[in-house]
């Protein structure tokens, strides 16, 4: 499994589907599986384009939320590694 | 109390299929082509259940391809904002139809392959050269960038073969294998003898799947049904009756799970004649077996009762002769001894498999 470091860049795969529903908020959509966002994924999600990468995703956000960038980086990291070991992110290189 | 929403619908467009799986789920009476939902129809049960706020949709069967308008069904479905999935035996696509099929909307195809060789599928589809088209179609759907999921139901016949299983669903470029074990509803039935796993089998089972998930993580999502039959407890079946899910029959009748036409005294109620959100809410099947309140010793004292929620409705009609009684699966049921010495019989014997009939036109 690829590991994440600054340079690589996470992307949605294809199946995979960010979408907000009336009464259940932000969800992410995959085949059988329905994960309810909380406010720190939606952030995370919103930075994921296939065009960052993981280093200015957690620059981003370090500078958005204020907050230390090792900090960031392990949230992140952890959110998406996740998904990724769930098939929901692919990563290049 | 109003039931929260539904978050997924089988759609079962048809009864057709080319193949004779010996444990189909479907009815031992099939729907007739005549009696099938039009497009228009379903076009609106689509509407209605995106509406209801149903998130992801199995187009499933019988093969959904026996149906010349699938294309119009998934992009009616797409529109509706579902997440469209497509639960196919393979035979009957093309590379023509899969690319269309992509581009109205299609989001994954849930692929089927009855073994890992030729002899072993081929002989449990019942159709001969099922097997290679399979292998062509998966790699049509990899051309055409869709994500894969690979189906496999294992039972005493091709047990054996389950690494070669996992190994074939990862060349096909799957992103996730779906392992079920046998489950024995509808045809299903008449071959217990030839289809019951062996003890042995299914506790090696456990291991190979422990084994590849490590293996393969990130590659290769795999979600295993294991055998309720040599288990303690029984599954959370359809998570819960009522709660999460729903099924539409090929004519229409709204049922809350795949077997649920096998408890005599439930009533189904029809797209054509009520709305879907009504039926969900206030149609007497689907309120039989909501919650809690329905249960009957043991299950009505248990502490498992709100995660396993009594077990499979359809198991306990079968085997207990009562629909909401403990499904025989879970421990504390008192038949549940003779369930397991009957499985074990069951795995001990019978050779005879007795193929799906196919679906009459009229
Ligand atoms: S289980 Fe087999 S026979 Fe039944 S619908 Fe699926 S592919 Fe067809
Ligand atoms: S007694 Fe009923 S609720 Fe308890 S584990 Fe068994 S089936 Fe589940």
């Amino acid at each position: 499994m690829a590991d994440l470091n600054d340079a690589s860049v996470p992307k949605l795969p294809r199946g995979v589907k960010l979408r907000e529903d009336a009464e259940r908020g932000w969800l992410l959509l995959a085949p059988e599986r329905v994960l309810t966002l909380d406010a720190i994924a939606i952030a995370v999600l919103g930075e994921v384009d296939g065009v960052r990468s993981f280093g200015e995703i957690v620059d981003r956000l370090a500078e958005r939320y204020a907050a230390p960038r090792d900090q960031i980086a392990g949230d992140v990291k952890t959110f998406l590694t996740d998904l990724i070991e769930k098939r929901m992110m692919d990563v290049s290189p | 109390m109003t039931p929260a929403n539904p978050t997924a619908m089988l759609a079962e467009l048809t009864h057709r299929c080319p193949l004779s799986c010996p444990y189909c789920s479907n009815p031992l009476e099939l729907i007739r082509r005549d009696a099938e939902l039009s497009t228009e129809q379903w076009v609106e049960v689509f509407r209605q259940a995106g509406e209801l706020g149903v998130l992801h949709v199995h187009l499933s069967g019988g093969e959904p391809a026996s149906r010349r308008d699938l294309e119009d069904l998934t992009e009616a479905a797409a529109e509706a904002d579902l997440y469209t999935n497509l639960i196919t035996s393979g035979v009957g696509l093309t590379a023509k139809r899969i690319a269309e099929l992509a581009r109205r909307g299609l989001e994954h195809v849930q692929l089927s392959i009855q073994g890992p060789t030729k002899a072993i599928a081929d002989e449990i589809g019942g159709y001969a050269g099922g097997y290679e088209r399979k292998m062509q179609v998966a790699d049509w759907i990899a051309a055409e960038g869709l994500p894969l999921t690979v189906n496999a139901v294992m039972h005493r016949r091709n047990f054996e073969k389950l690494e070669d299983t996992i190994d074939l669903a990862v060349k096909l470029g799957a992103r996730r294998l779906e392992v079920a074990t046998v489950q024995f509803h509808g045809w299903a039935l008449q071959n217990q003898a030839a289809l019951m796993p062996t003890r042995r089998q299914v506790e090696a089972a456990e291991t190979i799947i422990d084994d590849a998930r490590n293996r393969l993580r990130g590659a290769l999502v795999i979600d295993y049904v294991a055998a309720d039959y040599f288990a303690r407890f029984p599954k959370a079946c359809m998570g819960g009756w009522g709660s999460v899910g729903l099924v539409v029959t090929p004519s229409g009748a709204v049922m809350p799970c795949h077997a649920a036409d096998t408890i005599p005294h439930l009533v189904f109620e029809n797209v054509r004649d009520r709305p879907l959100s009504e039926i969900w809410e206030k149609s007497d099947a689907f309120n039989a077996y909501r919650g809690v309140d329905w249960m009957q010793e043991p299950c009505r004292s248990c502490e498992r009762r709100e995660i396993d929620f009594g077990g499979c409705r359809c198991q306990a009609m079968a085997l207990a002769g009562d629909a909401a009684a403990t499904d025989p699966a879970c421990e504390k049921s008192p038949l549940n001894e003779k369930l397991q010495a009957d499985a074990d019989a069951f795995s001990r014997g019978g050779d005879t498999l007795v193929h799906r009939a196919k679906a009459p036109a009229s």
